[in-house]
């Protein structure tokens, strides 16, 4: 078994959320459910973080915030999307300066739902973030160097990201990958 | 000859597993504190052994050589003190360390860790005359710089260095990296700007600051043990005691202050190395 599941720190980001979940995220790491007995630590840096926790939806403001984040976390990583703003969009999907939930931006590994969602609900999201944590880990392994092919398969497996997240997955996983290639043409 | 390997291979084998202990320890503690119930013992050892399993991010190859040479010099610092080599080496050897660690995360241009090492300095520029003061009341006290010669006295040093004692203990909170003076780097994200010096460090390199805290921290708390030696197997009893009461007194400190401003880590090192060292020092001549 890795260690990877032992000690899963998570950084924060509320996207453009009423701060409920923000706030059930935080009462997560209360001494009411503590849930540093398991070794989750909040970090303020996406260079430590294992897990992303995003609340709240998209808009074109923190479009670019929430994908600079996950791309500056480093590999394994898994993205849990809390609240069903997070999810869909809830409430202000409609809105004209929403773009929808956090998987329209980068692939979301596991969902949320609520409004806003409790704390319990949370950390058993986590947990299950964990088992694929360690999937990665283990296709991270196999696959050696081809860094970010590795995020699709894995992503896939999430139970619960049956819906829309498969379509919208694939467009930023490209991007991130055509982004990675410049970066690499810049350093030669 | 044979006594000294033995004691610097303990040391390097032995160290991470106790200061990794320790480290647990003070989690589980705070948490207590905290009305929480904490991580397990072992966390620590968690976290370094995830970390290494971690992709390699790094922003230039030289950070990750600092790195290194940080973590190797806080090993030679740790070295040539249980091999009984001179007390002023050992903390020259420590700053080199320092520096080390300041210049790798200068060179990684990121703002935050650029205020880390900035802060990093400040805090050097603190603590380092009460460490040098101390060293000098070992020398007139035992007539040596040589640890080694300063372990066969036969009287306990604490009484007559009682006031660089409490200057040491004082300093030794921001070299713990504790909470009024954990300027540089905090162990706790809620007040610490991204992450402050290790913002860059990710994976490997991160782990090795861990690792290399845990060796400085075993060193630190050999220091505080050097005050009572007496030659007497009830000295050393004392003296791994007080060890360990320093550590839960950083700990509790840690607990019941938020951080505080630069200026008043300088200012409160420098006023207790001047009253409590020099004043120590001048008892000292007249003895």
């Amino acid at each position: 078994m890795s260690y990877i599941t032992k000690s899963p720190w998570v950084i924060h980001y509320d996207g453009s959320s009423c701060n409920g979940c923000d706030i059930e995220v935080l009462a997560c790491l209360m001494p009411m459910y503590d849930v540093e007995r398991f070794g989750v630590i909040n970090t303020g840096n996406p260079k430590h973080a294992d897990v992303f926790l995003v609340t709240g939806s998209i808009n074109e403001q923190n479009k670019n915030v929430v994908k600079q984040i996950y791309e500056q976390m480093p590999e394994p990583k898994v993205v849990v999307a809390i609240g069903i703003c997070a999810c869909n969009g809830g409430i202000f999907k409609e809105c004209y300066n929403i773009l929808g939930g956090v998987d329209t931006v980068i692939p979301v590994d596991a969902y949320v739902p609520g409004c806003a969602a409790r704390p319990e609900a949370i950390i058993d999201a986590v947990v299950a973030g964990l088992g694929i944590l360690e999937q990665k880990r283990a296709a991270m392994l196999e696959a050696p160097k081809a860094a970010p092919a590795v995020e699709e398969p894995a992503a896939e497996e999430a139970e619960e990201a049956e819906e829309a997240a498969a379509e919208a997955e694939e467009a930023p996983v490209e991007e991130a990958a055509e982004e990675a290639a410049e970066e690499g043409k810049e350093e030669a | 000859m044979v006594k000294v390997i033995i004691c610097v291979i303990a040391y390097l084998v032995l160290a991470p597993f106790v200061g990794g202990i320790l480290a647990g320890l003070d989690r589980k503690i705070s948490a207590r504190m905290q009305g929480r119930v904490g991580p397990p013992i072992l966390q620590p050892f968690y976290d370094v052994l995830k970390l290494t399993e971690k992709e390699n991010i790094t922003v230039n190859r030289v950070q990750d050589f600092y790195v290194m040479c940080f973590f190797i010099f806080v090993l030679v610092t740790g070295g040539l003190f249980f091999a009984g080599e001179n007390l002023l080496l050992v903390m020259f050897t420590l700053t080199l360390a320092s520096v080390f660690l300041i210049i790798a995360a200068f060179s990684s241009n990121s703002p935050y860790s650029e205020v880390g090492a900035e802060r990093e300095l400040l805090q050097m520029l603190a603590y380092e005359p009460m460490v040098l003061i101390t060293c000098v009341g070992f020398y007139m006290f035992t007539g040596s710089f040589q640890v080694g010669q300063i372990m066969l006295s036969t009287q306990m040093p604490l009484p007559y260095l009682i006031g660089l004692f409490i200057g040491f203990v004082f300093i030794l909170t921001i070299k713990f990296r504790k909470s009024p003076f954990d300027l540089s780097m905090s162990h706790h994200a809620h007040q610490e700007l991204v992450a402050g010096l290790k913002t860059e460090f990710s994976g490997k390199t991160l782990a090795l600051v861990e690792a290399a805290h845990w060796y400085e921290n075993v060193f630190l708390l050999g220091m505080v043990f050097l005050f009572f030696v007496n030659g007497q197997w009830w000295g050393y009893v004392i003296g791994a005691v007080v060890c360990l009461g320093t550590y839960f007194l950083e700990i509790l400190i840690d607990n019941s202050f938020a951080r505080m401003k630069w200026q008043v880590a300088i200012n409160s090192a420098w006023i207790v190395a001047l009253v409590l060292g020099t004043v120590n020092l001048f008892m000292l001549l007249f003895i």
